[in-house]
């Protein structure tokens, strides 16, 4: 691997934070489904200061949103360190070395590379896909295009090429669990510099996933951040348990939610007044919060993990208190 | 085999327009091994439209006949009388009989009654599922004998996404994780070794990507090209 100055592959600040050896902070950061440049402002300036880079997703579940890279410059100009992400759904490897191209231009340095929701799942489900490549070979591509200056064809990328600080997804939960952690090497061995977990609710198993994982030693090939999201209600917390594969939601997590809202217990949404609607959502949300908080303690204290993931899907002001709840705060400054 | 299902009759009726004479042609090959479009479900294709078309009010004769594949001009010749005679052809054979008809006829009108759907075969009596997509460079050496081209959603090629959960995939309970089963299959055969290694980005060009494709055999031909 060619390390650039100061033995830095890319010098982002999220790379900085990692090889100094700080406990990582990211969020993340939806585009709007417009053109609306204010969002992003407004959602940026939650997050500022409270994570070391942020994940601004490329049309997440296969909704058409402002693109990744447009959003992140957004997000770069109001002082926050993108993290574009780059799913492999919905452009061959063309499209992908091109955009990536113009994203380096841009000054943008840490990439995550996606498979990407199937499109049945989006507001376009009778669209074509793409899926060209896998997100381990878009890994090894631009790990390619980084590192040796080609192109995915093997052509010389003449002058200044595509430099990313190059991230992949795990799924520790998900089927076929005994393959996950392999997998996870198979991501590090194509390039991976770094890696962001689907979310952990169950701090055991994912425990257990971390250890198989230091029996491989990729802990120590890659940064591995676990991914962690605030509750924002036991509903929630069942249909994720329920419906999301690869999630793993203990009943602990979910009887802490319930009880949160004990005042509530037996009570539906249509029989209560506006202002104890509120109060629940409240409880609930200061709850799953704290649940959050919990979370990433215990989990910094499992060996190989380098920082967490937060995932606060429209909900970006939670960010604060936790990171400050974990103690987390303030972030490193890194030079 | 190539699998295919009929299209839904008011569609065909809207196809067929006010048309009088129509010919109904089956094929003998896929298509009746699939109970789609075979001499029996041209029989009674031509049956179902005879009897809309009185209840419309404006009757049709409506005929069938069924040969053996629609996709070799030989069988075409044999029906080049009943076609001639027709004002509109009514193809229950795949894309290709459809194309074929169109091709050797040119002054023939003909629409298709099927669907074509895919590569695929019966996995219990009335339910066909897709086995191949023809990429034009099979992997299934690497795979154990089952296909993530044709099979995963997202035909992957160096695992499964984080969306198989119980053996299925994410898309749909219905829809095995072809994934899943690959990896319990080269797990019992001591083969997890194949998964680890990177399978680099397909050639696709070899697929329907590289265009329309075309396979010529020097050593079949009667006419050979001119050098």
């Amino acid at each position: 691997m060619s390390e650039k100055d100061n033995g830095y592959l890319v010098g982002s600040n999220l790379e900085k934070v990692l090889r100094e050896g700080h406990f990582a902070v990211t969020g993340e950061l939806g585009p709007p489904q417009s053109a609306d440049p204010a969002i992003i402002r407004e959602k940026a300036a939650f997050l500022k200061g409270y994570v070391d880079a942020v994940n601004i997703t490329d049309n997440q579940t296969a909704i058409v949103r402002m693109s990744s890279i447009g959003a992140g410059l957004l997000a770069l100009k109001e002082g926050l360190e993108p993290v574009i992400q780059m799913t492999c759904r919905d452009r061959n490897r063309l499209a992908i070395q091109s955009d990536l191209l113009g994203a380096s231009a841009l000054g943008l340095k840490n990439l995550l590379c996606l498979t990407g929701d199937h499109q049945i799942f989006g507001n376009h489900p009778t669209s074509k896909n793409v899926y060209d490549m896998d997100s381990l070979q878009l890994v090894h591509m631009v790990t390619e295009m980084r590192d040796k200056g080609i192109f995915q064809c093997g052509d010389e990328i003449k002058g200044q090429t595509a430099s990313f600080l190059v991230g992949a997804a795990a799924a520790p939960f998900a089927d076929p669990t005994a393959f996950r952690p392999l997998r996870l090497a198979k991501k590090i061995r194509a390039g991976a510099n770094f890696i962001q977990t689907q979310l952990v609710y169950d701090v055991k198993e994912f425990a257990i996933y971390m250890e198989k994982v230091r029996e491989l030693g990729v802990h120590k090939e890659a940064y591995i951040l676990a991914g962690v999201g605030p509750l924002k209600s036991p509903g929630m917390a069942k249909y994720m348990k329920k419906n999301v594969p690869g999630i793993l939601v203990p009943d602990e997590v979910i009887d802490r939610m319930t009880q949160a809202g004990k005042e509530w217990i037996g009570k539906k949404a249509a029989d209560l007044a506006p202002e104890e609607k509120k109060a629940r959502s409240k409880a609930w949300k200061t709850e799953g919060i704290q649940v959050c908080i919990d979370l990433i303690k215990d989990i910094k204290k499992i060996e190989g993990v380098a920082g967490v993931h937060i995932m606060a899907i429209e909900w970006e002001e939670a960010v604060k208190p936790i990171v400050e709840g974990a103690g987390l705060y303030p972030r490193p400054e890194v030079k | 085999m190539i699998t295919a299902e009929q299209k839904p009759l008011a569609e065909i009726q809207g196809l067929l327009g006010d048309a009088k004479k129509v010919l109904v042609v089956g094929c003998g090959t896929c298509v009746t091994v699939c109970f789609a479009g075979g001499d029996r479900e041209a029989q009674i294709m031509a049956a179902s439209l005879r009897m809309a078309s009185k209840i419309n009010g404006h009757p049709q004769e409506i005929t069938d006949i069924t040969v053996q594949r629609q996709c070799e001009w030989e069988y075409l010749d044999e029906i080049e009388k009943e076609i001639a005679d027709a004002d509109i052809v009514l193809s229950l054979g795949c894309g290709i009989g459809v194309q074929a008809i169109a091709e050797h006829f040119p002054d023939t009108w003909v629409v298709p009654g099927l669907n074509t759907t895919f590569l695929g075969m019966p996995t219990e009596q009335g339910v066909w599922e897709e086995r191949c997509a023809a990429c034009g460079d099979c992997i299934l050496g690497l795979t154990g004998g089952i296909c993530p081209i044709a099979r995963c959603s997202k035909s992957l090629l160096n695992g499964p996404c984080g969306g198989s959960e119980d053996g299925h995939c994410e898309i749909d309970p219905e829809v095995p994780c072809a994934w899943q089963l690959i990896y319990d299959r080269l797990e019992s055969k001591g083969k997890l070794d194949l998964l680890l290694e990177i399978q680099p980005p397909k050639d696709w060009s070899k697929s329907r990507d590289g265009g329309p494709r075309k396979i010529v055999r020097q050593d079949l031909r009667l006419i050979e090209d001119e050098a």
